[in-house]
């Protein structure tokens, strides 16, 4: 079994996953900026994103996502999107409020292009959150098995 | 509403086979079982943006789970029964139902009409306020923005943690230094 999870899956499980896995990473992106519009949101959409890079460890075993996406960028993504989140708290500091939406009366209600900064919260929220569970799921799992082997 | 209680049931069960199930595979599943059922029961109440959030997140939770146990021979020990655990737990499952009976003897509000009032404010003013049509969204990143912060703290405080505690790589290469010093 251990052996197996090295190289991946069988045949069927990579076929399907190769089809499908773009859908899914496109479905987070979707979540992501119609958070404001429909159910969802940036915290959703960045689990469905991270879970998208976990289907490919599961299928092709850990070092094909671990390349795409390493654990430091996850690093780096995650800082981002925190700095991001504070940013725009900071940056409404000079219109009235931490967290004021000064972009708010941009745009008409039900809009792609709507509700001022909150589609901007929502993706730096989704940065945070794809990036720090991908990168908790890298560490715990995938680069634990990489460094027990190599000591072996 | 009699589905409500079906899904009930199945997840007790559920909950009930993962403590009880000798094999760690099957008890992740069997936690799996929960948290679909609980995702359902989100739906039926019409909370899709939890639902998608519960569902997610336990999906997530149960691979994660599969992969830490799956590759690791954890071997499980049946534990000796404790008179005083079972005790404490009967005592305060006996004090939930009877703080249950005081609370709720009344009878509840109908749902949909929540006893707090202040909520009425947010579904009549959000999209006016916020030109979010999602109004969950709208509270949770404007009206209460500040706890969305607080949430991301608590991530990146695990992520943090998560990463300093799991750093295995460096602290190896100096513990060989020091053995070659000796």
């Amino acid at each position: 079994m251990s052996k197996e999870h090295e190289h991946g899956m069988s045949l069927i499980v990579k076929t399907v996953t190769r089809l499908t896995v773009g859908l899914i990473f496109l479905y987070g992106i979707y979540i992501i900026l119609h958070g404001h519009l429909t159910p969802g949101g940036g915290f959703a959409g960045g689990v469905i994103i991270a879970l998208s890079f976990i289907n490919l460890d599961l299928a092709f075993g850990g070092k094909v996502s671990a390349g795409i996406f390493s654990k430091e960028s996850t690093g780096v993504v995650e800082a981002l999107g925190a700095l991001m989140f504070l940013a725009l708290a900071l940056i409404g500091l000079q219109y009235g409020g931490f967290f004021d939406n000064f972009l708010h009366p941009d745009g008409e209600p039900g809009g792609l292009v709507s509700a001022g900064i909150i589609p901007l919260e929502n993706i730096a929220i989704s940065l945070k959150v794809g990036a720090g569970l991908f990168g908790i799921f890298l560490t715990l799992i995938v680069l634990q098995k990489f460094e027990s082997e190599s000591k072996q | 509403m009699i589905e409500l209680y079906v899904l009930l049931g199945l997840m007790i069960a559920g909950a009930i086979i993962a403590i009880e199930v000798r094999n760690l595979l099957s008890a992740v599943v069997a936690v799996g079982i929960v948290g679909l059922g609980l995702s359902i029961i989100f739906l039926l109440l019409k909370a899709p943006d939890v639902a998608i959030t519960q569902i997610v997140v336990e999906i997530a939770a149960v691979i994660l789970l599969i992969r830490a146990t799956l590759h690791r021979d954890i071997a499980t020990k049946p534990c000796s029964s404790r008179p005083f655990g079972g005790f404490m737990a009967v005592l305060f499952l006996g004090l939930a139902v009877v703080a249950g009976i005081l609370t709720f003897d009344g009878g509840l509000n109908p749902f949909g009409e929540p006893l707090m009032t202040v909520s009425e404010f947010y579904p009549l003013n959000a999209v006016a306020g916020t030109g979010a049509t999602n109004v969950v969204t709208s509270v949770i990143l404007d009206y209460r923005a500040y706890d969305t912060l607080g949430e991301a703290t608590v991530l990146f405080t695990a992520v943090v943690g998560v990463l300093t505690v799991m750093r295995s790589r460096g602290r190896t290469k100096e513990e060989d230094l020091q053995e070659n010093h000796e």
